[in-house]
């Protein structure tokens, strides 16, 4: 049982929850993830970690996407997680690059927020760019504020910042020649494929962190692999973080909507 | 042995196996010779003192027949109902010599059963039980003769669990999943060992006063040289052979194509057989293929079947003889329906457009008709592929049950722990040692997949070996 201390949401779908979890908090870094289950019928779910205080909680971000997250947003301040696991996967590597960007879509804004964090604190040069479909889905900007250089935020439909999307103001620092020693990004898939798309030309290092669906978390199954490289791997023990230009996007894609029969079965029954 | 129906059991997930009743039970155990020299006893990986058990059910005294399995043995319903007692203590027993073995596994299902279902009369419930072998009780902190880590909650880990607790040991299993068990729950169907089975076995090594930590996972939550510094005399890895082996044949990573851990896993410990009532979704399909010959290749396709798919395929390489899968589990799978292409070998999986989804599904299997030529490393003939014998066939779900390996995060976790060139554990199969001082380990990690009671058995010696080791340390 892992008591939820605190929640709010940040947008009609999203939901900040802050957790007791001392063992697995005193162990988290940036860029690892957990591994929950809302009930005793619930699904293992990944979902990362946005946030750790290294002794007592950790702080998990969720969007209502289907069945499985839709039920964990209904849970409150009081109730609980049967479980969490972690936390999984390898860290992110942190390191001084110089000039790194660190690009968040969508929900891909939280677990984005440590890894800045802790670029920053390795001494690098931190521009933030936070893109969502809409302000009121923009969240966190004065975290973001206060440990990078510069923060552009973008909205596709204009409401809050600039106009447009991530890789935008992305393509016109690398016009301008600005130097960019590294990205990280992470958001939807075709969000992160975009942006490897964008830099790759220019041989900027970009790391992204890849959702796939995941079951066990710790390498047993193989329903997260993906390819990298033309190889196979498990982005749960692999990963979740690779090079972005070496992933292939569309596969991901592919194997991330296998269940989507089964989330239309389980939203017309919510309906009825 | 009762059974239920081929074609009505192909259909739910009930016991297979119905049990023998009293009569069956006493009537079989007569025929026990009581021979003089038990080759039976040497051919259990744990020793069972099997004429002993035996002679008290034909005797009718079955709670001292489940008390004398128990001794040795702390998941004998367990054993009774997946140890391939036909190549351990069946295979040497006298009578099988002439005439068919004493059946020596369904007496001990049925004794281990009939404890559970008097348990609350009996003498040897757990919280007796508990008593009358450890009157202080392992749980008592200031009894404990030192403290144990487990990491892994699947058999080895349970019996060493329950031995060390039983001779005075502060024992704490760390597990991964959100259940303990292990393969016991995530891999072995619950027509094969209902889960309630497996639940109250655990109970009793809980009862013993073993604590289980869940979602907990060593490796990363803490390492093995953490827990060592931190409170525990010796730590015992047990983490199995959770890998899952693909072949890497295009195709592979196609939507409708699982290991075998990935599907029966969501079936087994996640009840996706009950979905939507349980979240946890699986696929079906009108034509599954399963490639491999083992238990877990039965498992999965009989799984399959059970789930509602049309024609489930067995694709193996080799011939029936070769087949590594209990021969009772394959003539169950024949007898429920599955298809079997033996000598056959997938070499690509096509894929094709499904319904209106996205996504590239599973259309086709490609396969290659095999003939065996020489034998390889492990004794059996070779299987080489005849040229230009490909051949396609129409499926939409193809699982990979051609094995399991070692999962890297506990050794990539220890480095100075010496591993093989596989990536299992070195450890004394004698006693579970490995180079590194208070770490054994044993049961998959260290012999590559193998059978539940092996698991068993090193757990057992290195239980010895550790109490061995803390009480010299604290001389």
């Amino acid at each position: 049982m892992f008591p939820i201390i605190n929640s709010e949401k940040l947008s009609p779908l999203v939901k900040w929850f802050c957790v007791e979890a001392p063992d697995i908090s005193a162990k988290s870094r940036a860029g690892q993830f957990v591994i929950v289950r809302a009930n005793e019928k619930g699904e293992r779910i990944p979902l990362t970690i946005a946030d750790f205080d290294g002794e007592k909680t950790i702080e998990l971000v969720v969007q209502e996407v289907g069945e499985s997250t839709r039920i964990i947003n209904l849970l409150d301040a009081g109730g609980a997680f049967l479980n969490i696991a972690g936390p999984l996967g390898h860290p992110s590597e942190i390191g001084r690059f110089g000039t790194v960007f660190c690009i968040g879509g969508g929900i891909g804004i939280a677990p984005v927020y440590p890894i800045a964090r802790a670029l920053k604190n390795a001494g690098n040069t931190i521009i933030t760019i936070l893109g969502a479909r809409s302000s009121d889905l923009i969240f966190w900007e004065d975290k973001f504020r206060s440990i990078s250089d510069e923060v552009i935020i973008t909205t596709d439909d204009g409401s809050y910042g600039k106009k447009g999307v991530v890789t935008e103001p992305l393509k016109e620092f690398i016009e301008k020649g600005d130097k960019i020693d590294r990205v990280v990004a992470i958001g939807p898939c075709v969000m992160m494929k975009y942006v490897s798309l964008a830099t790759r030309d220019h041989g900027i290092k970009t790391i992204v962190s890849l959702n796939p669906i995941m079951l066990d978390g710790t390498g047993m199954c193989g329903g997260c692999r993906v390819e990298v490289g033309g190889e196979s791997k498990f982005v749960c023990v692999d990963g979740p973080e690779f090079d972005a230009h070496e992933v292939d996007f569309d596969l991901l894609m592919m194997r991330q909507s296998v269940y989507q029969k089964e989330e239309q079965q389980c939203r017309l029954k919510g309906e009825l | 042995m009762p059974k239920q129906e081929p074609l009505i059991r192909a259909k739910n997930f009930n016991e297979v196996a119905l049990g023998y009743t009293e009569e069956m039970a006493v009537s079989e155990a007569s025929r026990c010779l009581q021979c003089k020299n038990k080759p039976c006893i040497a051919g259990c990986p744990v020793e069972i003192d099997i004429p002993a058990f035996i002679q008290k059910i034909a005797e009718r005294d079955f709670a001292e027949a489940a008390l004398i399995l128990k001794q040795k043995n702390t998941l004998p319903a367990i054993c009774g109902r997946v140890c391939p007692q036909e190549d351990q203590c069946e295979k040497v027993c006298i009578l099988g010599r002439k005439n068919e073995p004493v059946a020596i596994g369904r007496l001990e299902r049925f004794a281990a059963d009939w404890e559970a279902a008097h348990s609350e009369d009996s003498e040897i419930s757990p919280e007796n039980s508990k008593n009358r072998e450890n009157p202080h009780g392992a749980s008592s902190q200031k009894a404990s003769l030192g403290s144990v880590a487990v990491v892994g909650s699947g058999p080895s880990g349970l019996t060493l669990a329950g031995d060390l607790a039983r001779m005075g040991y502060r024992v704490v299993i760390f597990e991964a999943f959100h259940k303990p068990g292990g393969v016991l729950v995530y891999g072995i169907p619950e027509f094969r060992l209902p889960k309630a089975i497996v639940e109250r076995e655990i109970e009793y090594i809980k009862s013993l006063g073993v604590e289980i930590k869940t979602d907990y996972v060593i490796g990363r939550i803490k390492t093995i040289d953490e827990l060592l510094k931190d409170e525990f005399d010796a730590v015992y890895i047990a983490t199995g052979a959770g890998l899952p082996w693909f072949m890497n044949i295009p195709g592979e990573n196609l939507n409708g194509v699982y290991s075998a851990n990935e599907f029966l896993t969501r079936s087994n410990l996640m009840k996706a057989y009950r979905f939507p009532e349980y979240k946890t979704p699986i696929k079906i399909g009108k034509n599954v293929a399963v490639v491999g010959g083992g238990n877990v290749a039965m498992d999965a396709a009989r799984t399959a079947l059970r789930l509602g798919s049309g024609e489930v395929h067995i694709v193996y390489r080799r011939s029936r003889v070769e087949m590594p899968a209990r021969v009772e589990e394959i003539e169950n799978a024949e007898e429920e329906g599955v298809i079997f292409h033996l000598l056959t070998n997938p070499v690509r999986i096509i894929g094709g457009e499904k319904e209106s989804l996205k996504g590239k599904w599973v259309k086709e299997i490609e396969c290659i008709k095999m003939e065996l030529g020489e034998p390889d490393q492990s004794g059996r003939r070779r299987p080489v592929p005849i040229t230009g014998s490909e051949f396609r066939m129409p499926m939409d779900i193809v699982i990979m049950a051609i094995g399991t390996g070692a999962n890297p995060l506990i050794s990539s976790t220890t480095p100075d722990l010496e591993i093989n060139r596989w990536g299992y554990i070195v450890a004394d199969t004698e006693n579970g040692r490995t180079n590194k001082p208070g770490v054994y380990a044993g049961g998959d990690i260290v012999t590559g997949a193998a059978t539940v009671i092996e698991a068993m058995g090193a757990g057992r010696k290195a239980a010895r070996a550790i109490d061995e080791y803390i009480s010299s340390r604290s001389v």
